[in-house]
């Protein structure tokens, strides 16, 4: 990052303090009327960590009913929901259900919450300068309509869905499965938690492309921007175009299911691939949502821990855009199989591997970002080192699943999973936790252990790929994906990714201890405890930053090498 | 500093909302092409004939069309929507037409109730590609039809399959295309309630 911070700054915040100056409102009105971004942000991160446990644990459901084949659990778990003596249906729907909140819940109350409104709300406002986000009120109702969401969505598993309790559409809640095959309120509630969550990140979005275009300290150019503020800008952008089509789809189909419209309907003149098309033209978008923050995270990481500038920093910064806008013209590849000429789907393929140029243009920046570096393995690093891996890995199999011949055999195979699980679980989650271990001390002001941060990372790191490196196998050799059963062939790779399962939920528990031993025996963390490569504004802050920062705001000076 | 600063900050609080006013603006306009796409697929659809959708042609179209030597293998498919109580058949399976001549399918319907229905027969061809170029001059299934209880009926289709067919390579292997047509109830009522008398017979 070309910003250099002036060397009298840290005396310009205390000059112009007030006695007060970091005097913290009542534990109610500090936490429950927040209006500071930094309290939102950790709210924002405490409610992912929350959810994400529960959406780690549908998983964990799911792998152990998986683990061999046959019906084993579901029995058990259809009680644990509410059911008294389940049939045979709704005790397989309880599969239905248990997918379809592990993928809304990681999705829209696990990554989005953690890397938008968490460190996104955290770092911004740091690295850019300002003193709070453009509408603190606003950011206060963003956080609590994103919770209201996660509350439907939960009640939803305690109602009926039409062949059980809960709603049993998966996270694309595709019609007509949604609407005429779901009766009961479970989708109702789905979807309105959807509303409420989709409501809050529009907000959320309104506030960052504000921030980030007006709250600038002066001479913080947008080309002079960490790249992290640059990935939440274009994540915020997509966001600002894409929700809008899901609310859109959404509310056609709450009125299919209860007001007699027919817009998915064929009986009324409607179409259901209408709604895969709506939902793709929000859903594609949506993946380079989650992921994007990432790539700002990782780009701050790698820059740190090189001990120099990011390689082609305006290259990365609109790669990310370029990202961004190729997004919104490659939804279609999610349809392949619902029927397409031959020409669309060569456009669509050759859209799709386009992505790939821009993606390779941050993945390779970031490799001559640490060539002759001074590179510390410090455990955000060693995150941001696993991430490149990984990610390069889920998006190598998106070139392959990118074409549209090729999809039509592995379309709904485990391949797929493998492949979004390789660039979400294992890449937008590494790069959380890079962020996390980056960030953590800056944000608590107490020093985790390096030492567990380590073993976190090689324990998470093999279990993640021990579950999701045998699903490629599974799925080009034909295991279908949304099955609670499997032919007998493929049991020996299901048994290893559920082992693998069980191995990276350990990795979870080394960090919680983790977490422990910094709030308890934690080393007081300094302004800047990662040295002289961190550049960005947070680190002339203390740590944690005092409640209100940038009273006077820093000027950012002329970088001598522009 | 503190007097300059003040009106500085109103300044800043408009901009403020000026960009997040735009940016709203925006959203709204992406919630309005949600909806707007209701339309707009369909027209797409009738235009390319994706997903299946066939084309409608008027006489003075189908008699401009030139007759080739070629031919193709029509397929017939009728269905009812999931707990109509309709019997809803073909009376032929299949059909050779020769490509660009008119020709009449005949579809059978019964209303196996003891209710007046009033259903709508949704279409659709496959393969898709070859959708564009299935013409219905005339079809049951651009209006509803009504069926008194016990009555039974044959419904005409009339069509013809555009010569441009024979000239697309995304057909070159199509040699049958299907016809398929689904029938939903749009409204049912008792026999009691409809008079015959009351409509003067």
């Amino acid at each position: 990052m070309a910003t250099t911070v002036p060397e009298h700054f840290q005396g310009h915040a205390d000059h112009h303090g007030h006695a007060d100056h970091d005097h913290k409102p009542s534990f109610f009105a500090r936490w429950f009327m927040s209006t500071n971004h930094k309290d939102i942000g950790t709210m924002y991160l405490i409610f992912a960590i929350f959810a994400g446990i529960i959406g780690g644990a549908f998983s964990g459901m799911m792998r152990i009913e998986l683990a061999e084949p046959g019906i084993q659990y579901l029995d058990i778990f259809a009680r644990w929901f509410g059911a008294t003596n389940p049939d045979f249906n709704s005790t397989l729907h309880v599969w239905n259900v248990l997918i379809t909140a592990h993928g809304l819940i990681m999705v829209f109350f696990m990554v989005m919450p953690a890397m938008i409104g968490g460190f996104g709300n955290w770092f911004v406002p740091l690295m850019i300068g300002a003193p709070d986000m453009a509408f603190p009120r606003m950011n206060n109702i963003s956080f609590w309509l994103t919770v209201a969401g996660f509350i439907s969505l939960l009640c939803s598993a305690f109602v009926p869905g039409g062949t059980g309790l809960g709603a049993g559409t998966g996270w694309t809640v595709y019609a007509p499965l949604s609407t005429t095959g779901s009766p009961g309120p479970a989708v109702d509630f789905g979807i309105f938690a959807l509303h409420l969550a989709g409501a809050g990140s529009i907000m959320g979005a309104i506030n960052f492309i504000t921030t980030i275009f007006n709250m600038r300290a002066p001479g913080m150019t947008m080309h002079k921007m960490p790249l992290f503020v640059w990935s939440v800008l274009v994540t915020a952008f997509l966001l600002l175009l894409s929700l809008p089509v899901l609310a859109a789809a959404i509310t056609m189909l709450l009125t299919d299911r209860n007001f007699g419209t027919t817009f998915f309907d064929p009986s009324g003149g409607g179409d259901p691939v209408l709604y895969q098309h709506l939902f793709w033209f929000f859903g594609h978008p949506e993946v380079y949502i989650m992921i994007l923050p990432g790539f700002g995270i990782i780009s701050q990481i790698v820059s740190t821990f090189s001990k120099k500038p990011v390689f082609g920093y305006l290259g990365m910064a609109y790669a990310m855009v370029a990202i961004g806008v190729v997004g919104f013209i490659v939804w279609a590849h999610h349809m392949y199989a619902t029927g397409m000429s031959v020409n669309t789907k060569m456009y669509f393929t050759a859209a799709t591997m386009v992505i790939a140029v821009p993606t390779g243009i941050k993945i390779f920046s970031w490799i001559a970002t640490m060539w002759g570096g001074s590179v510390e393995f410090k455990s955000p690093m060693v995150w941001a080192i696993g991430f490149i891996f990984l990610f390069t890995v889920g998006g190598v199999t998106g070139v392959v699943l990118a074409n549209g011949g090729v999809d039509d055999v592995l379309h709904d195979t485990y391949y797929v999973v493998a492949h979004f699980h390789y660039v979400l679980s294992l890449g937008a989650v590494t790069a959380l936790f890079a962020g996390f271990y980056y960030w953590f001390p800056k944000m608590s002001g107490r020093m985790h252990s390096e030492f567990l941060a380590h073993v976190h990372f090689w324990i998470f790191f093999i279990g993640v790929n021990m579950i999701f490196f045998p699903m490629h196998f599974l799925g080009l050799q034909g295991m279908p994906r949304r099955y609670p059963d499997y032919a007998e062939a493929y049991q020996h790779w299901n048994h290893v990714a559920t082992i693998g399962y069980m191995v990276m939920a350990t990795s979870l528990v080394v960090w919680l201890i983790n977490m422990l031993y910094a709030f308890t025996a934690g080393r007081k963390a300094e302004d800047s405890y990662w040295g002289e490569g961190a550049t960005t504004l947070e680190w002339t802050l203390t740590s944690p930053p005092p409640f209100h920062q940038f009273e006077t705001l820093p000027v950012i000076e002329e970088a001598a090498h522009h | 500093m503190a007097g300059a600063a003040a009106p500085s900050t109103d300044g800043k609080t408009r901009s403020n909302r000026r960009v997040a006013f735009i940016a709203l603006s925006m959203a709204l306009g992406m919630l309005g092409l949600g909806y707007a796409s209701v339309p707009l697929y369909r027209i797409f659809c009738q235009v390319t004939g994706y997903n299946g959708t066939t084309r409608r042609a008027d006489e003075a179209q189908a008699a401009a069309v030139q007759v080739t030597d070629k031919t193709v293998s029509i397929r017939f498919d009728a269905n009812v929507e999931r707990g109509m109580p309709w019997q809803f058949k073909p009376l032929q399976r299949t059909d050779t037409v020769t490509i660009g001549e008119r020709d009449m399918a005949l579809f059978w319907a019964k209303n196996d109730s003891d209710k007046v229905i009033t259903g709508t027969a949704s279409f659709n061809v496959e393969p898709e590609q070859a959708a564009r170029y299935f013409n219905k001059i005339q079809c049951f299934c651009f209006t509803e039809q009504t069926l008194q209880p016990g009555e039974a009926v044959k419904m005409p289709v009339i069509y013809y399959v555009d010569p441009a067919f024979l000239n697309d390579p995304d057909n070159k292997d199509v040699e049958q295309i299907t016809l398929s047509y689904t029938f939903h109830v749009t409204s049912t009522s008792d026999a009691k309630t409809l008079d015959h008398s009351q409509t003067g017979g």
